[in-house]
């Protein structure tokens, strides 16, 4: 019942924000920000409440489910349920939500009621990615992201925004109709193997099917999740869209609906395929290594301030493809901290280059410069995020990079080895990013304010977190330690090859002799 | 003919008898309000006398070797008059833009409507044929009826000239399957074809009801009068040409060629299948580059119809459920875009200009997003019925394991997708300040309030399609 509370109180925000009187002004701001605080403060209740009782490793499977039907018919229903992981990715959502309303708050001068309508609406659509476990209202709401996005790019979005809407609508929606065809082709099979027709996630899991159907199968999630997450080769809507997009687009497209590829993969695209998941994971290390290094070296060569921010993206996104093709323990909740770290980072900066865009007009770095001296708290806060994004330790990026790369070693130590020298590049482009905007000459004229109280307190919130989870990642990994459990013991369970042979194949090896009981007996504790 | 098969038809005798009223009325010289009065009165007590009659056929009504009424064609002939209620309405003040001459407008466009009733109804070589040609004799004159201005003119005749050339196609075709067949009733047909033996008439025949039938559709590679005929006539006879009238062929369509006529992997599913891949693509792709927004709604529908292939292509798995939900599905989408095409029109133009949607968002913003939802809808996407339509189309094709026409299909979902969020793209794009001029006047009312319970509905079944669905499956079995 809360789950779809959550999922309401922004929908009905989004709603008003359409209201006439609200086209233009502050109601439909303060409307939508109340919308995104009241969802933060439901989930930050929910998860200070799994803080307190977190020892015992529950018996059930779900923190909260609600199941209703829906389209009976096709044996498709109203099924949203949250485990620890999916709890911390609302929250995410919620905090980024929040973010991106105060971020737009001078930006977005007309037709502010419908901006605020899409932007609402995309977060309903990305909290109800995180929440949906029937595929088919996974996919309800993987598509609901698209369009108001897709508004948000074309209607507020900078130069080139036609191109990069129409661009990012059509690479996204190819990559969802392949998942659809296979969300199909999974459920048609299912009801082959069993007679039962359902699109229930649960119901899904260890539909027996031979290897040819499953690959083909996990092909189609692929081409949604890879395309979100984007691993390169598919991410070139990615530099387009993250540039143009208005900031607060840019703070939901970076921190939240690239996660949500992440978190296909992990929910939907192991758990149901485990044995084709894990015969194609080398080659996912493979495209994440090589997105790592394109990211970082594409980043450093970039002369546009957002752009350059939307390319570390793709190499921190590498990062998080490579923990889950990795697949154990540690590498996963690297990735958990990583998406977590990542979003909370990468808004932020995208917030900074806003804030710098509406007040020198351009975005491009050359024009930029010497602002340290006159902005002291902007440029602070430039130096905060750029040692986060370069995976500064203490911080929480680092921590996730690493658990990342310590998981994926014991998998491949070429990939790990490859990926580490990663943080050289995002050294360099990170500095490069800080000298080129905070430094060196004044190459601006006239006066230029320094960061409002509005535009410091989201970004203020930011640093704390980053700073809190570098040091004490306990809660996080605790949060969503059930939840990886639960799925790597169904990956296990799942797997006939392993289980009938006995000899794991090398991706699994440490998975089963050593991280899994250790995480099962709760005697690792995630600290590096 | 007892009196209860003449209670079965009474549909069919309102429409008519409205017709011959009209007609009356028109010679009389009565008022043009009055006229489409007693039209909508008449469509509306069809529709009311079809609710009332549907718990009289189950079983099926043969209403002599003819007609047979059952929940699928009951179905069908709702949708049908309901499309041509609101197309109706939207003429209304379409005409008084354009011509003082209503009375005949509104006795062609009953009579219409009873042709394409008759189709969904048919049971029999006859009555198809019977129905086709009052459809389309009553569409000759209405694609001209605006008959002083060239365009107008060109279409009628494009229209009556290609079409007769497709009827009597069909008639040769007709006369050769009963040559071998030595029956005219679908259910004798339906029996016997399967086990003919295959020789060259029946080939011949089969296929030239196939073209004839694929000309009323559109089908690739008989749709080249679509955007000629649909650019040419006035707008809501287009639109009545996109939905009621293909809507009933496609019902004979899928009454036809069913159970064994189509068998999996026989030469005659490989025929329909190669058209709708061929009309998939042709569809789209001519769409994509389209400045005139009438064309491009020919060119998606004909697209349309090629995913609807997919469905009734779909023998193995659910069939009929996915065809009707989404032909529900087309005919509200449809409706509701020509209905805002017709409301943008004026005098001079037919709205039909691309760029004059440009900024539209910023001047008539409700209109907009109803195009606007209209356009996503017939692109898939969520929170409309489109969705759900190529869900069960989708669905209908991996049940049957037609994973080839499934992957054309996504493919064309994604074309298609470029060519509505083109559209939607210039609409939303904040013009220059002081740029934004309106092409037509105000739009009226009942065109407005039209599409406002369009788009409810759209909405509303594509959130929560379940009783739609149990409708259609009471009617017709799952």
């Amino acid at each position: 019942m809360i789950l779809t509370v959550v999922l309401i109180i922004p929908l009905i925000a989004a709603v008003v924000c359409l209201a006439p009187r609200f086209r233009s002004g502050a109601g439909a701001r303060w409307t939508a920000l109340a919308g995104m605080t009241a969802g933060l403060v439901i989930t930050v209740v929910l998860f200070a409440g799994y803080q307190a009782d977190h020892y015992a490793l529950k018996p059930q499977r779900w923190l909260l489910e609600t199941q209703a039907p829906w389209f009976p018919q096709l044996g498709i229903s109203f099924h949203l349920a949250a485990d620890g992981m999916s709890l911390l990715f609302v929250m995410l959502a919620a905090l980024l939500g929040s973010m991106a309303v105060i971020a737009s708050w001078t930006e977005i001068k007309e037709s502010v009621g419908f901006f605020h309508f899409n932007l609402l609406l995309t977060l309903v659509g990305v909290i109800g990615v995180f929440l949906a476990i029937d595929l088919f209202l996974f996919y309800f709401f993987w598509e609901l992201m698209l369009v108001p996005m897709f508004f948000l790019i074309l209607s507020w979005g900078h130069e080139n925004r036609i191109y990069a809407a129409v661009k990012f609508f059509i690479f996204t929606q190819a990559g969802g109709l392949f998942m659809l065809v296979s969300i199909l082709g999974l459920a048609f099979t299912h009801q082959h193997a069993t007679g039962v027709l359902s699109f229930d996630y649960p119901e899904l899991i260890g539909t027996y099917m031979n290897g040819t159907t499953a690959t083909l199968l996990l092909f189609g999630f692929l081409a949604a999740f890879l395309v979100k997450l984007p691993a390169v080769p598919f991410h070139t809507w990615l530099p387009e869209a993250h540039t143009h997009a208005p900031t607060g687009g840019s703070v939901i497209l970076a921190g939240l609906l690239l996660k949500t590829g992440a978190y296909g993969l992990i929910r939907f695209a192991f758990p149901i395929f485990p044995d084709a998941a894990s015969r194609l994971a080398p080659y996912g290390m493979i495209l994440a290594v090589a997105g790592i290094l394109y990211g970082a070296v594409m980043s450093f060569a970039q002369t546009d301030l957002k752009r350059l921010i939307a390319y570390t993206s793709v190499s921190h996104m590498g990062f998080v493809l490579l923990g889950i093709s990795a697949c154990n323990t540690i590498a996963l909740h690297g990735v958990i901290i990583q998406i977590i770290c990542h979003g909370i980072g990468t808004g932020a900066l995208f917030m900074l280059a806003g804030t710098l865009q509406e007040r020198i007009h351009t975005r491009e770095l050359s024009r930029m410069g010497g602002l340290w001296a006159e902005l002291p708290r902007m440029g602070g806060l430039w130096l905060f995020f750029a040692l986060a994004a370069l995976g500064l330790p203490g911080l929480g990026n680092f921590l996730g990079e690493f658990l990342v790369l310590l998981g994926s070693f014991a998998v491949s130590i070429a990939a790990a080895a490859i990926a580490a020298t990663g943080f050289i590049f995002a050294t360099v482009y990170a500095l490069w990013m800080l000298w080129q905007v905070s430094f060196g000459p004044r190459r601006t004229t006239g006066d230029i304010a320094d960061l409002s109280v509005r535009e410091m307190l989201p970004l203020v919130v930011a640093v704390g977190l980053l700073i809190w989870i570098g040091l004490f990642p306990q809660s996080v990994i605790r949060t969503a330690r059930q939840g990886l459990e639960t799925l790597k013991a169904t990956i296990e369970w799942h797997t006939p090859t392993r289980r009938s042979i006995g000899a794991p194949d090398k991706g699994m090896v440490d998975l089963k002799t050593q991280t899994a009981p250790k995480g099962l007996s709760g005697g690792y504790d995630g600290k590096p | 003919m007892g009196s209860h098969d003449l209670i079965s038809i009474v549909p069919f005798i309102i429409i008519a008898f409205t017709a011959v009223l009209v007609m009356l009325m028109t010679a009389l010289e009565q008022g043009r309000a009055g006229t489409f009065i007693i039209t909508a009165c008449g469509y509306g007590f069809s529709l009311v006398s079809i609710c009332l009659i549907v718990p009289k056929v189950q079983p099926a009504q043969q209403i002599v070797p003819l007609l047979i009424i059952d929940g699928y064609s009951l179905f069908f002939i709702g949708l049908i008059i309901a499309a041509s209620l609101a197309l109706a309405a939207l003429s209304y003040d379409y005409l008084k833009m354009h011509t003082a001459r209503f009375g005949e407008y509104y006795v062609l466009f009953l009579t219409a409507t009873l042709g394409a009733m008759v189709l969904a109804a048919s049971s029999h070589f006859a009555s198809f044929f019977l129905g086709l040609e009052i459809l389309s004799l009553s569409l000759y004159v209405l694609v001209a009826y605006l008959y002083t201005t060239p365009r107008h003119l060109e279409a009628g005749i494009k229209y009556l000239v290609l079409s007769s050339v497709s009827t009597a196609f069909l008639l040769l075709g007709m006369a050769l399957i009963y040559d071998r067949s030595g029956t005219m009733e679908f259910s004798g047909l339906i029996m016997r074809m399967p086990g003919l033996a295959p020789d060259l008439a029946l080939a011949a025949g089969t296929v030239m009801v196939v073209a004839g039938i694929g000309f009323k559709l559109a089908l690739v590679p008989f749709h080249m009068w679509a955007p000629d005929v649909y650019e040419g006539a006035p707008v809501p006879v287009a639109a009545f040409i996109a939905t009621a009238s293909k809507g009933a062929v496609f019902t004979v369509l899928t009454k036809f060629f069913t159970g064994g006529v189509i068998a999996e992997g026989g030469p005659l599913f490989i025929m329909f299948s190669v058209i709708a891949a061929a009309t998939m693509f042709m569809g789209n792709f001519l769409a994509l580059f389209q400045n005139n927004v009438k064309r491009l709604l020919a060119y998606s529908s004909i697209a349309q119809f090629g995913y609807l292939l997919v469905a009734f292509l779909s023998v193995r798995g659910m069939h009929i459920t996915p065809v009707a939900f989404y032909l529900a599905a087309y005919f509200v989408m449809t409706i509701g875009a020509f209905g805002i095409v017709t409301l943008m029109a004026d005098r001079d133009s037919d709205g039909d200009h691309l760029y004059a949607y440009a900024g539209l968002f910023f001047a008539r913003p409700y209109l907009t997003a109803a195009f606007a939802l209209m356009l996503l809808a017939l692109a898939g996407m969520p929170l409309t019925m489109g969705l759900i339509g190529k869900l069960y189309i989708f669905a209908a094709g991996v049940a049957s394991g037609l994973w080839f026409l499934v992957i054309v299909l996504a493919i064309n979902s994604v074309i298609g997708l470029f060519y509505y969020i083109r559209v939607i793209s210039i609409m939303f794009i904040r013009p220059e300040a002081g740029e934004i001029k309106l092409s037509g006047q105000r739009p009226s009312r009942t065109g407005c309030f039209l599409i406002a319970v369009l788009t409810i509905i759209l909405v509303w079944l594509g959130i929560y399609p379940a009783p739609l669905v149990s409708i259609i499956q009471k009617l017709m079995g799952p």
